[in-house]
């Protein structure tokens, strides 16, 4: 009953994440996240069974980005790299050298606070209840916008079918995704 | 038709919605207090067992290892009804119950100290099934509730707190039936709730009589009003963060409260314990398991004329409240069933598996799941559609029931049957329905069938609330309640309330933190009782604010305060609103006016909920589909309308209506162990698998307080189980008596395997 950071150095196939740590053991990690650049030194801010969001919300204080199974099950945690929406409780940060990190904190406009439209589409249409799931939802609501401004209904519930809301505000969320994605046409 | 008002009623931001999209509103985890611990649990591999050596020397000895505790060195607090469950026993009564506890300066030193404890056990015979635990030579799993049969009561509800439903004459009642039919049902898949965010407590003291909590409760004063008798009276402050879903499970259970104040008893430093995914499934708060024999007599026409039986209530290896959960169910099963002669007798077992506690639906919903189909069965035998009977059979004005505290209360609220035919209508229920065992259409091998189930409950008006309002003189108020906020937009809504009765601008009107230092006393939010309860103690707190704000203006305006109004901080002589002077010249700049409410207990009013369900069942492969639900309440008067939407559609999750199609906790009963205790293996309904789904909202006036509402949010999910059954079994042409209907029981039924 341990937390997936221990256990992610342990598995099959993270040999390849240890092998990439020797590697990069002299040199820090760089990662931008939300625009920041930060270096990180191996061995001292980061560990090789840390994952992304582990030093996300510990390391770097990005705690928007939720934890919640651990286990790459539930989408909670998911944040945007390169653009693409990844699982960051599955994803070693010694993997991500010179990767690029949006997560939810970095959506509004930072010089004016105005929020991206699919947060205010969330506020608009009441799209969460307890909002532990929310935080994922808009990212991949965002990385499915930007590469697909005009998605039906039927897209919207494929790209989130990974994200686990037991509140059960689907509805409303597909609603407000909806009205963004109506403004995008 | 509903009143119009300026904020009740209408779509308004949630107060919390910026922090939720942003990312900013502080869960249990996002929390670091100075020099705060870990706090990690070992958990017993064995279902029964007592610890016969431990040996912590080396766990001690770990770099950054603060405290290990054991049953011999924890604090002597004893928890549960009866006490039953001490901070850490030498005994353990199912996989992952607490063996010891670490508390370290990281989370990872914690883990590792905990591999280094050696437990020697002495494994013993375990019992898995409620009715087996209580034969004779069953295994005994607590000294203090011989046969494993608990106690029955639960004294803070009342002396007379309900045990069982008895009353009239059932021997008369079957006498006088037209039918008398008899079955078992079974509502045992023990489900998680499974809220997405873990639980979790961080624990501090301040001094040695008072201990801090923060919690990711729903209801932060229940866990000082509980917390303090268990920890002997000292001063308790809870503060509840941001909840990441509760469902129920998130009140009181005093588990990890308890182990994270006796780390940090230990260490002298703060302590979380936030429990990992596994951990939330394989030893935190599941539903009960529900079993009914009983025996219904009915009249050609649809009255109930006696139902006598047997209900048994599996909680598990403890009891939280299950007494109070078992009392509710009683209750509640009486406002679904007029009925003069009762005599259901209910047993509260204990068994090897990890306990049960409060969920949603709080014993409702479990035993609506498995006394609806048997009467399903007596409907079928006197030829009855199940709405004609529901609309006959739901409690209507002038009627009464025996609620929790084992009181008789006279029902003064409003008749239902509207908003059951009016979701009727709007579900097509005429048109589908065909008949027991008949199925709507038949497409190959698929089988379409609808069914419906109905629930409600007095506990809207449960327990006490109390409120201040205050107002200052740059004309804004603070609500102080004590309200925790996990995802039903509760402190918005009574901040909206407040609006109203001072005519404010909603932006100008705040609630305090759910924080018990700084607030009066408050409950909780449970049993769908916010609205009328906590909603009734905010509006009586304003208008008394209001009325001083009112008397002080008065000799200013040269009026008498009952002439005057206020509106945006303005207060003037009712119709004429040109002359009005701002609050601050009323009040004067230092001063603030404070007024006060106060709730008490009223079990004299109930909500209600209605399902109606159509499923898509495949022949071949046994698989059930679920492709509509029709939600139909009446709520008096909605508060918020997308707030009121989500909490319906709700009924989907928190272990609700999937508990009949898909939902299961799946125990090993040879080991004990859970065997799909991870998201994966866990069954969950995602995005692409919703049904069509509309809610009916009615709007009758409610007699509750001054905007005639009253709470739905809890009771969503209770009738969905059995109306889900009651389709398949229509669609299928053979009645299915336990729960989920995976596809292996459906071709069971079916004659197929």
């Amino acid at each position: 009953m341990k937390r997936n950071r221990d256990k992610v150095g342990k598995r099959e196939g993270a040999s390849q994440g240890a092998a990439t740590t020797s590697k990069t053991a002299e040199k820090n990690i760089s990662l931008t996240v939300n625009g920041k650049l930060y270096e990180l030194m191996v061995g001292k801010d980061v560990n090789p069974d840390h994952t992304l969001a582990c030093t996300l919300r510990e390391t770097l204080g990005y705690t928007g980005t939720k934890i919640a199974c651990d286990h790459g099950s539930c989408g909670a945690c998911t944040v945007l790299m390169d653009g693409e929406a990844v699982l960051s409780c599955m994803t070693l940060t010694v993997e991500c050298d010179g990767k690029n990190i949006t997560t939810v904190e970095g959506l509004e406009d930072p010089k004016t606070g105005e929020l991206h439209p699919i947060q205010q589409a969330f506020i608009d249409n009441t799209a969460f209840q307890c909002g532990f799931c929310t935080p994922g939802i808009i990212m991949s609501a965002k990385a499915l916008l930007d590469k697909n401004p005009s998605p039906t209904e039927e897209e919207i519930k494929q790209e989130l079918a990974g994200h686990y809301c037991r509140c059960v505000s689907h509805y409303l969320v597909i609603k407000a995704i909806l009205a963004v994605a109506g403004k995008g046409r | 038709m509903a009143e119009e008002y300026r904020h009740i009623g209408k779509a308004t931001p949630r107060k919390d919605a910026r922090a939720i999209v942003t990312g900013r509103a502080q869960y249990i985890d996002d929390i670091k207090l100075p020099g705060m611990l870990c706090g990690k649990v070992l958990r017993s591999p064995y279902p029964h067992a007592r610890i016969k050596n431990i040996n912590t020397s080396k766990a001690e000895a770990y770099p950054g290892v603060k405290a290990v505790l054991t049953y011999k060195n924890v604090p002597g607090w004893m928890g549960g009804v009866p006490y039953h469950r001490p901070v850490l026993d030498s005994t353990m009564r199912f996989v992952g119950d607490a063996v010891a506890l670490v508390a370290a300066e990281t989370e990872e030193s914690a883990e590792e100290a905990l591999e280094l404890i050696d437990v020697e056990y002495e494994q013993l015979p375990a019992v898995y099934d409620a009715e087996e635990a209580t034969k004779p030579d069953a295994p005994q799993l607590h000294e203090k509730i011989p046969g494993n049969v608990f106690p029955r009561g639960f004294r803070s509800i009342g002396e007379k707190a309900l045990q069982e439903i008895v009353m009239g004459d059932v021997d008369k009642g079957f006498e006088e039936a037209d039918f008398v039919t008899e079955g078992t049902c079974a509502y045992e898949n023990i489900p998680n709730p499974l809220p997405p965010e873990p639980p979790g407590v961080i624990a501090t003291w301040e001094d040695p009589e008072h201990l801090t909590i923060y919690t990711t409760s729903q209801s932060a004063a229940m866990n000082r009003n509980f917390g303090q008798p268990l920890l002997g009276l000292i001063d308790v402050r809870v503060i509840s963060t941001q909840c990441g879903g509760s469902y129920g499970t998130k009140n009181a259970n005093m588990i990890p409260m308890v182990h994270a104040a006796a780390l940090a008893k230990a260490t002298g430093q703060p302590v979380k314990v936030y429990f990992s995914k596994e951990e939330h499934f394989n030893a935190y708060s599941l539903r009960l398991g529900s079993r009914i024999h009983a025996r219904v007599g009915i009249k050609k026409d649809g009255t109930v004329t006696a139902l006598a039986g047997e209900w048994f209530v599996d909680t598990g290896a403890a009891s939280e409240m299950a007494q109070v959960q078992v009392a509710v169910g009683c209750g509640e099963a009486q406002l679904a069933l007029r009925c003069k002669n009762w005599n259901l007798q209910p047993k509260l077992v204990c068994t090897n598996r990890s306990p049960s506690g409060v969920v949603r639906g709080f014993g409702g919903q479990e035993l609506k799941s498995s006394l609806l189909p048997l009467m399903a069965i007596a409907m079928e035998k006197a030829g009855l559609d199940p709405l004609e009977f529901f609309k006959k059979n739901y409690v209507k004005p002038g009627d009464g029931y025996y609620w929790r505290d084992g009181i008789w209360w006279d029902y003064r609220g409003i008749d239902f049957s509207k908003a059951m035919q009016k979701g009727a209508e709007v579900f097509g229920w005429k048109d589908k329905w065909k008949g027991w065992g008949k199925p709507t259409a038949v497409n190959g091998s698929k089988r379409i069938g609808v069914g419906v189930g109905v629930h409600g409950n007095a506990d809207v008006g449960e327990d006490e609330s109390e409120a201040y309002v205050k107002l200052s003189p740059d004309a804004r108020a603070v609500l102080h309640a004590c309200v925790s906020e996990s995802g039903m937009g509760e402190r918005s809504s009574l901040c909206k309330m407040v609006a109203e009765v001072l005519n404010l601008p909603l932006e100008r009107v705040e609630i305090t933190a759910p924080d018990t230092l700084v607030n009066p006393f408050e409950f909780g939010l449970v049993g769908s009782r916010g609205t009328y309860t906590v909603g009734s103690a905010a509006i009586e707190a304003a208008e008394d604010a209001k009325r001083k704000l009112l008397d002080l203006a008065a000799p200013v305006l040269g009026a008498k305060p009952e002439d005057l109004e206020t509106k945006d901080g303005q207060i003037y002589v009712r119709g004429n609103e040109k002359k009005a002077i701002p609050w601050r010249k009323a009040m004067g700049i230092a001063r603030t006016l404070t007024g006060q409410g106060r709730f008490e207990t009223d079990f004299s009013l109930c909500n209600f909920m209605m399902i109606y369900a159509e499923v898509e069942v495949d022949i071949e492969t046994g698989k059930a589909e679920l492709l509509r639900v029709v939600a139909a309440t009446d709520c008096g008067q909605i508060i918020d309308p997308l707030v009121l939407e989500g909490q319906l559609h709700g009924s989907l999750g928190s272990a609700g209506i999937d508990t009949a199609l898909f939902e299961e906790t799946v125990l090993d009963r040879n080991t004990g162990h859970i065997l799909n205790g991870n998201m994966m293996d866990f069954k969950w309904r995602t995005f692409v698998d919703l049904p069509e789904f509309q809610n009916v909202i009615l709007e009758t006036p409610i007699p509750s307080h001054r905007f005639k509402a009253i709470g739905v949010g809890e009771v969503a999910p209770a009738p969905g189980p059995s109306a889900v059954l009651m389709a398949i079994s229509n669609a299928i042409g053979k009645r299915i008596m336990d729960y989920p209907a995976t596809p292996d029981k459906i071709l069971k039924a079916l004659g197929k395997i």
